[in-house]
Formats: C-alpha cells, sequence, structure tokens
C-alpha cells in the first residue's frame, strides 16, 4: 500500500478547519495474519506535524490503535487564506512524507 | 589539572542527574510520548504524559462517538473543550491493550479540537484527557462495539 497524504482547509468567520486523509495500512502489531497464522508487524504512523509559515498549528502523535487510513481534522485560527499549511508524517518505519495544503 | 578536570566532570554529572527530574515536566511537547504510548494501564498513561494522576472530571468537554460502533476498527471519535489554555488533548481507551490511541498537542493558534477514527478492541469507554496550563481534565462516553476491531 502506497502511502500518501492530502487534506483540505477551509476558512469561515475567521476560523479554519483542516482536514486531512492518510493511506496507511495502519497495523498496530496486534494482528494475525489470516493465511499464515503470524502476527503482522507493527507499521504505523507515529506522528503529523503540520506548520503554517514555521508556525506549528497541529502536533499529532498516534498509536497503532488509529484507524487504517488516518482521517485527521483540526481547527485554528485565520486568517490564512491562501497561505499553504506543511503537513509532514513519520511512521514507525522509517516512512515519511508530506502535503501542501492550501487554505481556501 | 587533572584534579580540576575530575571536579568538573563530577560537578556536570551531578548537575545532568538532579536535572532529570525536571525534565520530565519540562518535557518538549513537541515530541512523541513514546512511553505514554506503550503504557499497559489509564493510570501508567496519564504517569507518562504528565507525572500526574489527579483529573478532575468536566462538562466543558464534549465527546461525540456513536452509541454503537458496528465496526470496532472505525470509530469516529471527536472531542472539543471549553475551558482555557488547553495545551493537549488525549484519547484514552482504557479497554485497548495500550491505552493510548492519540496525544495532541494545541499550540496557541489551535483551537481546542480533536476528530478522527480510533480502534476499539471491544465494548469500552473513550475517555478526552485534556490538559490545561495548570490541570488535568477528562470526560468519557461508552462506545458499544459489535465487531471488535483489533484483530478481526
Amino acid at each position: 500500500m502506497q502511502t500518501a497524504i492530502r487534506g483540505k482547509a477551509k476558512e469561515r468567520d475567521g476560523v479554519v478547519t483542516a482536514k486531512i486523509l492518510m493511506t496507511h495500512p495502519m497495523e498496530s502489531g496486534l494482528r494475525k495474519d489470516k493465511d499464515t497464522g503470524k502476527v503482522v508487524p507493527a507499521h504505523f504512523v507515529e506522528e503529523i506535524l503540520c506548520t503554517i509559515n514555521d508556525e506549528t498549528i497541529y502536533a499529532a502523535y498516534l498509536a497503532g490503535a488509529i484507524s487504517k487510513n488516518p482521517y485527521l481534522s483540526f481547527k485554528f485560527k485565520g486568517p490564512a487564506k491562501g497561505q499553504i499549511i506543511k503537513a509532514v508524517w513519520r511512521d514507525n518505519q522509517g516512512g515519511q512524507g508530506s502535503a501542501d495544503i492550501e487554505v481556501r | 589539572m587533572l584534579l580540576k578536570r575530575r571536579l568538573i566532570m563530577k560537578g556536570l554529572a551531578l548537575l545532568l542527574a538532579s536535572s532529570q527530574s525536571l525534565v520530565v515536566f519540562a518535557q518538549n511537547i513537541f515530541t512523541r510520548p513514546d512511553k505514554a504510548f506503550e503504557s499497559k494501564s489509564q493510570e501508567d498513561v496519564l504517569k507518562a504524559l504528565f507525572g500526574d494522576t489527579r483529573v478532575t472530571v468536566s462538562d466543558q468537554i464534549e465527546i461525540k462517538v456513536p452509541e454503537i460502533a458496528e465496526n470496532g476498527s472505525t470509530v469516529p471519535v471527536s472531542i472539543s473543550a471549553e475551558m482555557e489554555n488547553v495545551e493537549s488533548i488525549s484519547i484514552v481507551v482504557s479497554i485497548n491493550n495500550k491505552p493510548l490511541a492519540g496525544n495532541f498537542v494545541i499550540p496557541p493558534r489551535a483551537y481546542p479540537f480533536v476528530s478522527t477514527r480510533i480502534k476499539m478492541g471491544k465494548s469500552g469507554n473513550v475517555i478526552a484527557v485534556v490538559k490545561t496550563k495548570d490541570q488535568l481534565f477528562m470526560a468519557e462516553k461508552p462506545v458499544k462495539v459489535t465487531l471488535g476491531g483489533c484483530g478481526g
């Protein structure tokens, strides 16, 4: 499964609501593969950081107990229309990535 | 010369040792609290996160979860806190093997609001722990899970 991160951010009445969706298996390390009977090793996103103009506006630390294909939403104070939120993620197996989210 | 160096090293060692306890509380909030994520009980999670387990139940925390979750592998959770100076919101699921599901830092520009989807191994309470500058608050809501979400 290719890991990707994407998001949307909308400003309304001075409040920006951001929504992030990732594709990631989020294996907690507790699940057994039905075919092999072996425990599937833990593989999950541990950290997502969002900044706007180098200011951190969101820091999420996650466990394998966050659902597969993580969905996250947060809110912060505008004005920010037209600005870019940089979302960066890191998982427990050295995977990482980022996305730019424009505030509309 | 050698003696002076030894004294300086000893002094440094003492300083480091005494500052160890300060580090727990003055921990950089932008660091993943790994130990708390490994903790196996709600109490240990609180101890690892905050060095304290004294929590006040608050009606200023709103938790939105479904009453019944047909699929325990995807339970939507939204938490809003109305008190001032919220620094972090944590989602704890005490019936999970490792109760801490997420720890969310609320920087000054952010609103005390988190929303995500979690796995619940079986029916239990979703607990929101809110840290303000001086206190810890909590609220909880039960979720009935009809199909457990940690291993099928």
